[in-house]
């Protein structure tokens, strides 16, 4: 999956012909609207920033529950979070809520107690998350699991401390002045979920995401390339840490009163890891995509019948990490990624704008490329990098 | 000072077992890298099953623990068969696993919901109190925690005195030299898993009795406690998985006696204070490539 050259942007020159042919077989889709490869690289990175805010822009005067919208973009800045941090560098952020918690309190205790305005407070927030990320970077130290279950506890630590002390208002709640009105911290949001959806296109495009990917598949070899693998990693988790600040500090500002359990809820982080996963990390409208549905899901059964919503949500978990791994993009995406059973059952031209040359590309993806098709550790055999 | 010696002897009690519900994690996770995140959920799990056996059919509290576990082994059998085949063939099979178990927690917990509901459960007391150097403890905790010892002594008769137990530990130390060596690393990873699953169960009716009793979240708490005990007492070590249980417990308890509200969040700052100094545990003869 991660390791597909062929999803990684060809660097500037020096393809040999052999992959220059793979590389116009998978550009081609962009080709369809005749427009040529540049346009459409640049589409791909200017479409997604203008039209997902101006379309979410519009959702108030669809359906008129400015809270709920409110709620779900900060979810989907989140889960973009989640993705720039996870999807590109593979660290899974279990105790993410941390940041989200950080950034709440930071821009709830500068309100109460220096009186700042609202843009201020924001950016404390985001500050105060960054900070803490500073404080936890150590953990990049570890690696899947230990860091996993490593920021968790942080996380809760955290909450504790918050919880405990008398100066936080953990216990006795918070009470906010009320800085902006509803319309216009639904405009923040936005313009945060922006400024995350366009991080996120910087690095899936740029030389940076490059070398996160790098990085991911294998440190050793990306230091040996001259990539500084602490700098590029740690780059990453500020920017993920500093988002969830920002999405902490618009939360709070709309919430105004609430007490500690709220914003360090770990069901928090779960949301944002599953929204992410479920729309497809490693790719800029899927975490995007994942959050309006799911937690639209959320908000029709969720409330109401909240035990129904943990056993969909938790049967969702399962399927999607054992059947589809690669979230709802990666049944659009590149054919080479897309799950054995669900090229079964999809005509076989619909995945085909190359149906000219199905000989030469189609064996080859089925050896190489196929993630499913990969050889199992359990035979014995060495993975295969490549794949 | 009677507070304190109070405090230490319930911090053994309850680090037995916390070493208890420990083990069972500790086989899942060292043999095949798996991050049970459903873990507490399965101790939880054992625990309505044995409310179920006493409320349903009579059954006395303890005869709960073998009851359950033939009916654990088939739904870890289940388990192992539906998924782990697939997070194996995972690039990162560790993360998938923590993901993808956290949904069975979720399935588990909303289940839990359904048929028991929100609500605390406990099961009829043990009998009367015990004393301990002149104060007295409940005797379910005692009973409860003193069954732990027997629960280590057979996972230690099982990993040091089989040949499937070898073979185990061979997997545990490395799996592609285990699989070179010609041990059936499909038969040691199902036996682990299930039997794993079974000590979670088997854990769960005592559970009860410890907790007070339980409800459907509270597989959360413990599931974080049980990884702090193994990765403490280093993986793949039944011994050490005692050690870090007791101390698990005894800083919990000593953390309830002085300062109460902080107790919660001993078992999450004692895991982050032993990944970062020293994160092949107390007993690891070679630092794990984290």
């Amino acid at each position: 999956m991660s390791k597909n050259p062929l999803s990684s942007p060809a660097p500037r020159g020096g393809l040999d012909a052999k992959s220059r042919e793979a590389r116009g077989a998978r550009a081609a889709p962009t080709r369809i609207w005749g427009l040529p490869v540049r346009w459409g690289r640049w589409a791909r990175r200017i479409v997604p920033v203008v039209v997902t805010p101006v379309v979410l822009g519009f959702a108030p005067h669809i359906y008129d529950n400015l809270a709920f919208l409110t709620t779900m973009i900060v979810y989907v800045v989140l889960a973009e979070g989640v993705n720039l941090l996870y999807g590109f560098t593979g660290y899974l952020p279990f105790g993410y809520v941390g940041f989200f918690g950080a950034g709440a309190y930071g821009a709830a205790l500068s309100l109460t107690y220096w009186h700042v305005p609202g843009i201020a407070a924001l950016l404390i927030g985001g500050l105060a998350a960054a900070l803490i990320g500073l404080v936890l970077s150590p953990l990049l130290r570890l690696s899947g699991a230990y860091f996993a279950l490593a920021t968790l506890a942080a996380s809760q630590v955290l909450y504790y401390i918050i919880a405990n002390e008398p100066w936080t208002f953990g216990e006795t709640g918070t009470s906010l002045p009320e800085v902006f009105s509803p319309n216009q911290i639904y405009l923040i949001a936005l313009a945060i979920m922006t400024i995350a959806i366009a991080l996120t296109v910087f690095v899936k495009e740029s030389r940076f995401g490059l070398s996160l990917r790098a990085i991911r598949s294998d440190p050793v070899s990306a230091s040996m390339a001259g990539i500084n693998v602490v700098r590029t990693r740690s780059v990453a988790w500020f920017i993920s840490a500093a988002l969830a600040g920002l999405a902490g500090a618009i939360w709070a500002i709309m919430t105004a009163a609430f007490y500690a359990e709220s914003p360090f809820a770990l069901t928090i982080s779960v949301y944002a890891i599953v929204f992410a996963l479920f729309g497809g990390v490693r790719t800029v409208l899927g975490p995007v995509v994942g959050a309006v549905v799911l937690y639209s899901l959320y908000q029709y059964i969720g409330i109401s019948n909240p035990q129904y919503f943990e056993l969909v949500y938790g049967v969702l978990i399962v399927a999607l990490i054992l059947f589809l791994p690669g979230g709802l993009s990666s049944l659009v995406g590149h054919p080479g990624n897309r799950p054995k059973w669900w090229k079964s059952i999809t005509p076989r031209a619909s995945l085909a704008p190359v149906a000219s040359t199905p000989a030469v590309l189609t064996p080859a993806r089925e050896t190489d490329q196929d993630p499913s098709g990969g050889i199992s550790r359990r035979d014995g055999t060495k993975d295969d990098d490549a794949s | 000072m009677q507070l304190l010696e109070y405090a230490l002897v319930n911090g053994i009690l309850f680090g037995l077992f916390y070493g208890f519900i420990g083990i069972g994690l500790n086989l899942l996770f060292g043999v095949m890298r798996l991050v049970n995140l459903a873990h507490g959920d399965f101790v939880v799990f054992g625990g309505y099953l044995a409310y179920s056996l006493v409320t349903v059919f009579h059954v006395g509290s303890l005869w709960a623990i073998p009851l359950s576990i033939p009916l654990a082994l088939l739904l870890g059998f289940v388990l192992y068969q539906v998924t782990v085949p697939r997070l194996k063939r995972s690039p990162d099979t560790e993360t998938a696993s923590l993901i993808a178990f956290f949904g069975v927690s979720q399935v588990l917990q909303a289940v839990a919901t359904m048929i028991y509901g929100a609500n605390q459960i406990t099961l009829p007391s043990l009998g009367g109190p015990i004393s301990i150097f002149g104060q007295s403890y409940p005797s379910s905790v005692v009973i409860s925690a003193s069954l732990s010892v027997p629960a280590l002594g057979v996972l230690y008769l099982y990993l040091y005195r089989t040949r499937l137990g070898l073979a185990t530990r061979a997997v545990m130390a490395d799996e592609q030299e285990a699989i070179a060596s010609g041990v059936r690393v499909r038969l040691v990873a199902t036996s682990a898993f299930m039997i794993g699953i079974a000590f979670a169960a088997a854990a769960g009716t005592l559970s009860v009795f410890m907790l007070g009793g339980i409800n459907p979240t509270s597989g959360s708490a413990l599931t974080v406690t049980a990884f702090t005990v193994i990765i403490i007492g280093s993986l793949g070590n039944p011994l050490g998985t005692i050690v870090g249980g007791l101390l698990v417990g005894l800083a919990s308890s000593l953390t309830q006696a002085y300062a109460t509200e902080w107790t919660g969040m001993i078992p999450y700052a004692l895991l982050l204070a032993v990944v970062l100094l020293r994160p092949s545990g107390l007993f690891g003869r070679k630092v794990r490539s984290v």
